[in-house]
């Protein structure tokens, strides 16, 4: 069986869809069949959106529906949120398998479980073959403010930089795929907020936080020095790269630093908070490889720099548009 | 205890032994590093600045990008506008500029189907997966990526192919290292020769050129180590062929390549090169055997009168007269994001691996 046109048509075909595969894994007491659906909230809340158009849909450490959900609870975890509901727009090329689309509706339950973020309202529409590549799916999460001021434009000199994990896994193991490399990487594709909970419930001061998503870590330490107007340094031998990601970007000529990852973050906090902070990094086994990277040495001028293994002091390059490996 | 050859000490230890030598020479000394791979991975481990006063790096023509004369860019980009037509070629190509500003990656954005492969081979993949459509595989390369492309001819050949054609843009090494030291423009106290190119060609391609030549690997270890082998020759007034990266290069190469190139490619008599203008047999092109498999035969291609940018001194950095913070252009209108000049668009290109390794002063 597989996802034709009229099962975006609205009528038997489209509930019958929905039914078997939607429902069946992602009813809750929230999702309806009303046109929308109706929230209590009190307080602060955060709200993030985000379109999810991954190639191939399934990858080693995830899927699309893995990534979807972990998108949106990442995104509102590292703004100091709790997940608490998230709305899913599914656009489906036709010809997908049931197969597969009910393995990326199992994943979807799987990874929400994590953190217990409910799908309160969905849509699902079917387009020709060749209009989109095999599904996308935009997600939107709606979490409640647990601590505020977390922020890019908010980290301050003498902070230190924190990353939770290994960086450029997600991004290796994509390109790895799509170029056809046979080598053993995985994802890092998780929902944080495990992690991040602790965090703001033993009351870290956390100045900023960010999860490496597209651009990877150096597109975050430069908007993070743009917004913040300071001058960051990090150690390029304190930065956590897995040996077979950085083989990897050795063959294609590329920069880990620009590489996606999926579950991991940074975060600015101030030293005399480390040891707290490391407390609980480590009693994790997503960010038990976490190290500080470098430090905010100036507030005044903006810059992101990297001092190389042998001393010298560069500017931390963003990678201009499309990753495409060089020629010899 | 097996030592790490990059590590921090090796590398300080290099570096100390490396500028004792260059004082007791009372001055500095003209390295040119051939290939583009050499230049990326000086900046990239900061080697330029680690030896700054000792060692002045003179950057050579050895990025196959940056040495693509503008006219080929405009005969990739009119192939790639033909109906029909699937154009493949190295990904660091699609972002160069052809004479009207416009790159492969903005006609893939105007509707041309334009493909980044990491493998020639996937061309052929491409042509037996659309028997419909002509594929183009618009080849680009030193020594190193020319087997590969001779193998997707004769895989053509052998399954009868009528819709895989090839452009082939290849350029060989030993011409341009004539020209840099015949012509003069730049003075040279050593080469470091290039690591991949030999391996396929072997070190005896170097022999008849009365200069240090040291080839080298790509590893921070590797480059001190070609480098210290020149300035030894140099202390004992050698000028030699030497091989610092006896792991991967053989004075004879790999034979079973070469056999590979003779049979499917041919000399040409001339081939224009960026910076640098027309080299006589300095490159290669499809023989006769191969013939019905080459687009510059098979397809009448019209091309605009090419036209460079009147600022940009890609030409000089090519031959090592100038260095990428001369040109005006750098930095400000000329970016990897916006490139004008070859030089700034591939990571093998001097002005690219000068804006992203730039130098920082920190007062702290």
């Amino acid at each position: 069986m597989y996802v034709k046109l009229s099962h975006g048509g609205g009528a038997k075909e489209t509930r019958e869809l929905i039914e078997k595969i939607f429902l069946k894994h992602l009813k809750n007491e929230l999702l309806t069949n009303e046109d929308a659906t109706i929230l209590s909230l009190e307080g602060k809340v955060a709200v993030t959106t985000d379109s999810f158009t991954v190639s191939p849909i399934f990858f080693k450490g995830g899927d699309i529906g893995k990534l979807s959900v972990a998108g949106v609870v990442n995104d509102l975890s590292v703004m100091g949120a709790k997940p608490l509901y998230m709305s899913m727009g599914f656009i489906i090329e036709e010809g997908l398998s049931f197969e597969e689309l009910e393995k990326i509706v199992i994943s979807i339950k799987e990874e929400a479980s994590k953190t217990g973020i409910k799908l309160i309202t969905a849509d699902t529409k079917v387009v020709p073959k060749g209009f989109c590549d095999k599904i996308y799916i935009n997600a939107t999460g709606i979490g409640k403010l647990l601590k505020e001021g977390i922020s890019s434009t908010n980290l301050k000199e003498g902070d230190i930089l924190i990353v939770s994990g290994p960086i450029g896994n997600h991004g290796a193991t994509i390109l790895s795929i799509r170029n056809d490399f046979d080598i053993d990487i995985s994802s890092d594709c998780a929902s944080l907020w495990e992690v991040i909970e602790p965090l703001l419930k033993e009351d870290i001061e956390i100045h900023a936080m960010r999860d490496l998503t597209r651009g990877g870590l150096a597109s975050v330490l430069n908007e993070f020095a743009k917004s913040s107007n300071v001058e960051i340094l990090i150690n390029e031998e304190d930065i956590p790269i897995e040996q077979s990601v950085r083989g990897f970007c050795e063959i294609l000529g590329i920069e880990p630093y620009s590489l996606a990852c999926e579950g991991t973050f940074i975060m600015a906090i101030p030293k005399s908070d480390a040891e707290k902070a490391f407390n609980i990094l480590k009693s994790h086994k997503l960010t038990e490889k976490a190290k500080v990277v470098g430090e905010v040495i100036k507030k005044g001028k903006e810059g992101a720099y990297v001092k190389t293994l042998y001393g010298s002091v560069r500017y931390l390059e963003e990678a201009p548009g499309e990753l495409l490996p060089r020629i010899c | 205890m097996k030592t790490n050859l990059n590590s921090k000490e090796v590398i300080l230890k290099a570096k100390d032994t490396i500028i004792k030598k260059v004082e007791k020479l009372g001055k500095p000394i003209k390295v040119m590093e051939f290939c583009g791979g050499h230049t990326h991975a000086i900046m990239r481990y900061g080697i330029d600045k680690l030896l700054k006063g000792y060692i002045e790096f003179i950057h050579g023509p050895g990025c196959p990008v940056c040495v693509a004369s503008m006219d080929r860019i405009d005969l990739a980009i009119e192939l790639a506008k033909i109906p029909n037509t699937i154009f493949t070629t190295y990904g660091d190509l699609l972002r160069v500029p052809g004479s009207h500003r416009k790159s492969l990656l903005d006609m893939r954005a105007l509707g041309c189907d334009v493909r980044s492969v990491y493998s020639c081979l996937e061309a052929f993949d491409t042509a037996l997966q659309n028997p419909n459509k002509n594929v183009v595989f618009f080849a680009i390369g030193f020594e190193t990526t020319t087997p590969p492309t001779a193998v997707l001819l004769k895989k053509a050949k052998e399954h009868k192919l009528k819709n895989l054609f090839v452009v082939s843009n290849h350029v060989m090494t030993p011409p341009a290292v004539r020209y840099i030291l015949n012509s003069g423009i730049s003075h040279i106290d050593g080469i470091i020769g290039p690591g991949h190119v030999s391996v396929i060609t072997g070190t005896k391609i170097y022999e008849e050129f009365d200069v240090s030549i040291v080839i080298s690997g790509f590893e921070a270890f590797d480059i001190l180590k070609a480098i210290n082998m020149l300035l030894d020759q140099h202390i004992k007034g050698e000028r030699k062929v030497e091989n610092a990266y006896t792991r991967a290069v053989t004075e004879e190469g790999n034979k079973e390549a070469q056999k590979l190139i003779e049979e499917t490619l041919d000399t040409r008599d001339s081939f224009s090169w960026r910076g640098i203008g027309s080299l006589p047999k300095s490159a290669l092109k499809i023989n006769d055997d191969y013939e019905i498999f080459d687009a510059e035969k098979v397809f009448d291609v019209k091309l605009p009168a090419s036209k460079e940018h009147p600022l940009c001194i890609c030409p000089k950095v090519i031959t090592g007269v100038s260095k990428p913070t001369d040109c005006k252009l750098f930095g400000n209108l000329c970016t990897p994001e916006n490139p004008i000049g070859s030089c700034m668009v591939s990571s093998e290109g001097a002005c690219a691996a000068y804006y992203k390794y730039q130098e920082v002063e920190l007062c702290m």
